[in-house]
């Protein structure tokens, strides 16, 4: 059971400190130019982030403690290759669907 | 690709559908934060007012294994400290615009309309500021109202979802998704592999802290490999 005032101290301190983490290179630099190497360096983050966001949710699930189960492997890896052929919706059609498949075969 | 006519339908449009992932993330939260023993206001204050939701996962999943408040909170704040590097990935993009729509663009700064909006920004890189802005919003009209609403269906559904479902899986589909198109050169394909690689070899790591070594490890790759090939390039061209 979650206690009322850890639940909204946590909620109120979350808000604010991920709108300051959002608001800061947009609020703080505003118009100023950014230099080349940053640039450089800044046209990656999209393609660091979310691996790193994917591979422990896909090997360590926590709906299942942790567990690695071949399902879900599967199923990512087949999500990534239709994402790379078809875009977005395909990556989310091929994965739950091949989810789905592997869990009824396996 | 020339500017869109219509940047704020164009932003709409191409945020559409990620509706299909929204959808269930949202809902999903909504579910699994009622099954945490919240109450539905506080599900929906928590979407209002954090408005991220790997994050809200995480600090729910803490407090709900008896983690202190604080632990929970820096756990949570890791998960989104990527968005400071989302922050700094706009300001050449954004950084001109008035205050107020930087403010709002921040408060409403989520995986979908950074990825899809960066991408659109690259591909058309004539497009004004004023152009930009409108994309962005457009794309964050698609996924805001949806993170809303679906969040209070799942919240009112409560367990009403069977676990076998999965839809877990929703959570790790969606990044996947939102990483695909991103994949469009050899350096891009290079730096999703070495986040991949750092981040199992960081797992023992606590509190999320394998994701920024991860992150920055993979940004150092990718930009290195970028020079790399290009000075091959160069010198392909002298020969």
């Amino acid at each position: 059971m979650i206690e009322d005032s850890a639940f909204w101290s946590l909620t109120l301190a979350l808000g604010l400190g991920t709108f300051l983490i959002r608001f800061s290179f947009l609020g703080l630099l505003g118009g100023r130019q950014l230099p080349d190497w940053l640039l450089l360096h800044l046209k990656y983050v999209g393609v660091a982030v979310f691996p790193a966001l994917i591979v422990p949710a896909v090997l360590w699930p926590a709906a299942l403690g942790g567990e690695t189960e071949a399902p879900r492997v599967i199923a990512a890896l087949l999500a990534v290759a239709a994402g790379l052929r078809f875009g977005p919706v395909g990556a989310i059609t091929a994965g739950l669907a091949a989810l789905y498949a592997a869990q009824a075969l396996l | 690709m020339p500017p869109p006519r219509h940047p704020f339908r164009a932003g709409f449009r191409d945020c559409l559908p990620f509706v299909l992932i929204v959808i269930p993330f949202s809902t999903l939260f909504g579910v699994v934060a009622r099954d945490a023993g919240l109450d539905v206001l506080q599900v929906m204050s928590m979407s209002v007012i954090v408005i991220a939701g790997a994050s809200q996962f995480t600090a729910l999943a803490l407090l709900q294994d008896g983690a202190p408040v604080f632990v929970a909170l820096l756990a949570a704040l890791a998960v989104n400290l990527r968005m400071a590097m989302y922050s700094a990935a706009l300001v050449p993009h954004l950084g001109a615009a008035p205050l107020g729509a930087r403010a709002l663009a921040a408060y409403l700064m989520v995986d979908q309309s950074f990825a899809v909006a960066v991408r659109r920004y690259e591909d058309s890189p004539e497009m004004s500021v004023s152009e930009k802005t409108r994309y962005y919003f457009g794309c964050m009209a698609v996924v805001c109202p949806i993170w809303y609403g679906c969040t209070l269906a799942g919240a009112l559904m409560g367990r009403a979802i069977p676990a076998e479902l999965s839809l877990d899986f929703a959570v790790p589909v969606c990044f996947i998704a939102l990483l695909a198109p991103l994949l469009r050169s050899l350096p891009h394909l290079f730096a999703a592999l070495v986040s991949s690689v750092v981040t199992i070899a960081l797992a023992g790591l606590p509190w999320n802290l394998g994701l920024p070594v991860a992150a920055l490890a993979a940004m150092i790759a990718g930009a290195q490999a970028e020079l790399v090939l290009r000075r091959r390039a160069r010198k392909e061209g002298h020969a």
